[in-house]
């Protein structure tokens, strides 16, 4: 049967982030494109940070979901010609980051010229922004440490990058 | 364009990334506080893969796989700076030479991004990002411990003037320095000094330490001809200690 290249985004859906199981590689904006030619499927990523460690584990992952599909010939490679930002993670995306209790980075803004974006994240449980920065390093490469003076309580958020 | 111009340019680049990536690396489990322990340990994975990044375009270039390139190769082979390879320290010399460092990083990717040699600039929009953290942490410590207490700013005052002149030695020339200007390839170590000395001036001017005047120091180079200090032999079979007892294993 042949696919298209839409339904490898769908079946894509099911490849979850390894670090956040909540969220796909389709919503976290990491893949960048797909074709199919014949039997072959190619697929382009491109990494959230560029030393991130999941990244062999996502290919791996992609590649078992879609021979579970019957799809044995698939190629992927990484570039960094359409560079990941932290705008490229889907509306339901950022909704499923905050379920998950990391707050979503902030959209659109240039991180640098605003340092208030990092010193005032909004808290993923009372969606306030009484909050400070502990660290813009975090568990991982891809999150920071802030703390909510409302809540009394610490969080993490996907950095903005 | 000379292959072996943008191969020298890449393996001085990676080199210095891994070897204070390594550096970096040293301080998990043993930070000052536990947010600079986790601070340090993210900025050895940033710049460790990072230098992977480079040496995979190395490979490309029909250099060997990125690990062999990393973990075979003895001190003499090494582009890196020596003031990457330099003991940690105290946290007051790592902070330091962090601020150095990673400031004169940022404005080489940053010029980076501009160059003619496509894959180099795609990736250094890319690291260019990264590194805004990095040097935000490094730019928010110095400001605060320069400014704080009189041990504080002796200490940073001492390691600062223990650090310049092998700051100084990042800058070390190219053979092939006039080929990668004429050919937008980089825009040289020269101008990246120049803008590297504005920033690092600005930031230092923002608290009680003093900047020495750099035309009276020696620059401490060598490096980038693979001409290292004692320190560099050590921390490179400590990191390939494991990778050497069986080159073939898969991870």
């Amino acid at each position: 049967m042949m696919r298209s290249s839409e339904d490898i985004y769908t079946l894509l859906e099911e490849v979850k982030d390894p670090e956040i199981p909540v969220l796909s590689l389709v919503d976290l904006g990491v893949i960048t494109n797909v074709s199919v030619e014949n039997n072959q499927v190619n697929i382009e990523m491109t990494p959230t940070f560029v030393g991130c460690p999941a990244l062999d584990m996502m290919k791996q992952d992609i590649k078992d979901v879609l021979a579970k599909n019957g799809m044995n010939h698939v190629s992927i490679s990484v570039s960094f010609k359409e560079p990941w930002t932290s705008d490229k993670i889907s509306e339901k995306g950022r909704k499923a980051l905050k379920q998950f209790g990391l707050a979503p980075p902030p959209v659109g803004k240039n991180l640098f010229s605003d340092i208030d974006v990092l010193e005032h994240a909004a808290c993923p449980r009372c969606g306030g922004s009484n909050t400070s920065l502990k660290n813009p390093f975090g568990p991982t490469l891809c999150r920071s440490i802030h703390y909510c003076e409302d809540c009394r309580e610490a969080f993490e958020q996907f950095k903005p990058l | 364009m000379n292959d072996l111009a943008i191969k020298e340019l890449l393996y001085k680049m990676a080199d210095d990334q891994l070897i204070l990536g390594h550096r970096n690396s040293e301080w998990t489990g043993f930070g000052p506080l536990l947010e600079e322990d986790i601070a340090f340990s993210s900025m050895a994975q940033d710049k460790v893969g990072q230098s992977y990044a480079l040496y995979t375009i190395l490979h490309s270039l029909g250099e060997q796989e990125p690990d062999t390139v990393a973990f075979t190769r003895n001190a003499e082979q090494f582009h890196n700076s020596i003031f990457t390879e330099l003991p940690n320290g105290e946290y007051d010399f790592s902070l330091i030479r962090h601020f150095l460092y990673d400031t004169a990083e940022i404005m080489r990717f940053d010029m980076l991004t501009e160059s003619s040699f496509q894959p180099l600039a795609e990736l250094a929009v890319k690291v260019r990002a990264e590194l805004r953290y990095h040097t935000l942490h490094a730019n928010t410590w110095v400001k605060q411990l320069g400014s704080a207490t009189e041990e504080s700013v002796a200490r940073l005052q001492k390691s600062l003037e223990h650090a310049l002149p092998y700051a100084l030695g990042m800058f070390e020339e190219s053979p092939y320095e006039k080929e990668l200007i004429e050919t937008g390839v980089f825009a040289g170590e020269k101008k990246l000094q120049e803008k590297w000395l504005v920033k690092i001036s600005a930031i230092i001017n923002e608290t009680r330490l003093q900047l020495p005047d750099l035309s009276t120091l020696q620059p401490v180079s060598g490096g980038r001809i693979g001409k290292h200090s004692e320190h560099l032999q050590p921390l490179l079979n400590e990191m390939s200690e494991v990778f050497r007892i069986d080159p073939t294993a898969e991870w």
